[in-house]
């Protein structure tokens, strides 16, 4: 559980990026951060393994203050994977890539071999074992960052930015696993830009702006209003836009999927027959 | 990164700010000549207070500080190897004289890293490129220059998210003995080289993609022009080498342990 009491955050170089901010995740929750570059998505999102610790207001994980602990102690519960994979990958093979965190946090031999065998599959990176993470290509780098930090499956899983590089395809499958962290209790915290990735995944949506939350709640919710919204420069999702026009004909406004979108057309065209 | 935060320019203007950069450039050789002629403190001391009026005309004052903090590591180190140096050729006795002598070596570093940090404090990596170019240094050269000094505060930033990034995987840098310290920072520095190096493959495709060195001859829009002010700077810095040249020659310099003790 995330709790986050009134925080406030300025950077060294005085640039106040957090504003008064409070929030809670429970265990489980599905949460997508989103808002315009500089909103303080990232600065917040810092905020919940100990990387930063707010200039103001508290924030406490699973019950415990984060300035009373480390960011090693906190990342055992708390996975952070960072936008760019650039920033971390550095070994000669992927596999010593994903046994780097195992080892750090004290995993036995025998167990970091499995786990990262499970990492490689999950992520269908397992032809790639043996190969340095430089060779791979920029959306096969983000998966092994992602998988580096899968391998030890913490609580919490925290992806920066994750869809950035990655072909529609693997969105699917990053949606998929999203899906099939929350089946497992997990709490998924997204940052992303990604409208229509967030529409399909129908979490709960956080906006920022300016160092504040300016709407949270269900992302059907807020994704079909155009005046929050607009707050945040944030487009509505493809399909929410084509609703919006057609309200006229009789078709509701706060659609988001794909699925739902067609069922709600089918039934209106029903109605038209009859 | 204190260090890098004494050399780091900010975009200011005085009246030390708007002196041609060559001059400037004269001057931090100047005062190295002169430091590296004397081993004497006084002379020392006199290089040391001589900057100090650019540093407040500047208004750089906070960096210059900071600078001087960010050498402190080195200078204490320099004394104290300069200490233990002449304590053991000079048969175990400590005089006076010698931790004079100490204390000269380790003024004549500062002395250097304050004209240095002066300099960079209040040079525009713009004008230091404008004034390699007009000092008929290739176009290449100082172009690799300038882009070098403009990325070290990216570079700096990048590091940070790097560190970020392996904490949150676990890597606690401050954990074990003095090698084992050095061996944390390898998932940092291997990141950021590579990340570099792939910037500045980057950075050449994306000159070469708007004709950089398409014509051999090139034209500035700003052409540094020597003003009064750099005459002045210019008269300051033949002075110093004068005197320096010349009181090193003809004039026995005094140590203050002779001064005061006999």
């Amino acid at each position: 559980m995330i709790e986050v009491e009134d925080i406030h955050f300025t950077y060294p170089n005085n640039v106040e990026a957090l504003r008064g901010v409070s929030l809670v995740i429970k265990n489980g929750e599905f949460v997508a951060v989103m808002g315009q570059n500089g909103a303080g998505k990232t600065t917040l999102v810092k905020h919940f393994n100990g990387l930063l610790r707010p200039t103001k207001g508290i924030v406490r994980i699973d019950g415990v203050e984060t300035t009373k602990t480390s960011v090693a102690a906190l990342s055992r519960n708390t996975g952070f994977v960072f936008q760019n994979p650039d920033h971390q990958l550095f070994s000669e093979t992927v596999e010593a890539e994903i046994a780097f965190a195992l080892k750090n946090f004290g995993f036995e031999e025998e167990v970091i071999e499995k786990r990262i065998t499970w990492a490689l599959n999950l992520l269908g990176l397992a032809q790639y074992k043996k190969t340095s993470p430089f060779l791979l290509s920029g959306g096969e780098r983000k998966r092994v960052a992602l998988a580096s930090v899968l391998a030890w499956n913490p609580q919490t899983l925290i992806l920066d930015e994750p869809t950035i590089g990655q072909d529609y395809q693997q969105k699917e499958k990053l949606r998929q696993f999203i899906v099939q962290m929350q089946a497992q209790g997990k709490t998924v915290v997204i940052v992303t830009h990604d409208v229509e990735f967030v529409a399909e995944c129908s979490p709960r949506v956080l906006l920022m702006k300016e160092g504040i939350i300016v709407a949270d709640g269900e992302g059907r919710e807020i994704l079909t209003n155009p005046e929050v919204l607009a707050q945040s420069s944030i487009v509505l999702p493809q399909i929410a836009q084509i609703f919006m026009k057609l309200t006229p004909l009789g078709l509701p406004k706060n659609v988001i999927d794909v699925y739902e979108a067609k069922e709600a057309v089918l039934e209106m065209l029903e109605k038209g027959r009859k | 990164m204190s260090v890098f935060d004494g050399l780091r320019f900010r975009k200011v203007y005085s009246p030390i700010h708007n002196l041609d950069p060559r001059v400037k450039f004269i001057y931090v050789c100047a005062v190295f000549v002169a430091a590296i002629l004397f081993g004497e403190i006084l002379p020392l001391i006199a290089l040391f207070l001589m900057s100090i009026p650019f540093v407040l005309l500047a208004g750089v004052q906070k960096e210059w500080l900071r600078s001087l903090r960010g050498a402190a590591f080195l200078a204490t180190f320099i004394f104290l190897v300069n200490i233990a140096s002449s304590f053991f050729t000079s048969g175990y006795v400590l005089t006076a004289a010698n931790v004079e002598t100490a204390a000269a070596m380790t003024l004549r570093f500062v002395v250097l890293v304050e004209s240095f940090s002066v300099f960079f404090l209040t040079t525009s990596p713009d004008h230091l490129g404008l004034a390699l170019e007009q000092s008929r240094v290739p176009y290449e050269f100082a172009f690799a220059f300038t882009t070098a000094v403009r990325f070290v505060p990216v570079l700096a930033e990048e590091a940070q998210t790097i560190m970020d990034a392996q904490k949150a995987r676990g890597l606690e840098l401050e954990k074990g003995g003095f090698l084992k310290r050095i061996r944390n920072y390898i998932p940092v520095l291997i990141p950021l080289i590579v990340s570099a190096i792939r910037r500045s493959l980057e950075l050449a495709e994306a000159m070469e993609s708007r004709a950089w060195g398409a014509t051999k001859k090139r034209t500035n829009l700003y052409a540094l022009k020597l003003l009064r002010g750099d005459f002045a700077l210019l008269a300051i810095n033949v002075a110093v080498l004068a005197v320096a040249i010349y009181v090193r020659l003809y004039v026995p310099v005094p140590t203050l342990s002779k001064l005061f003790w006999v």
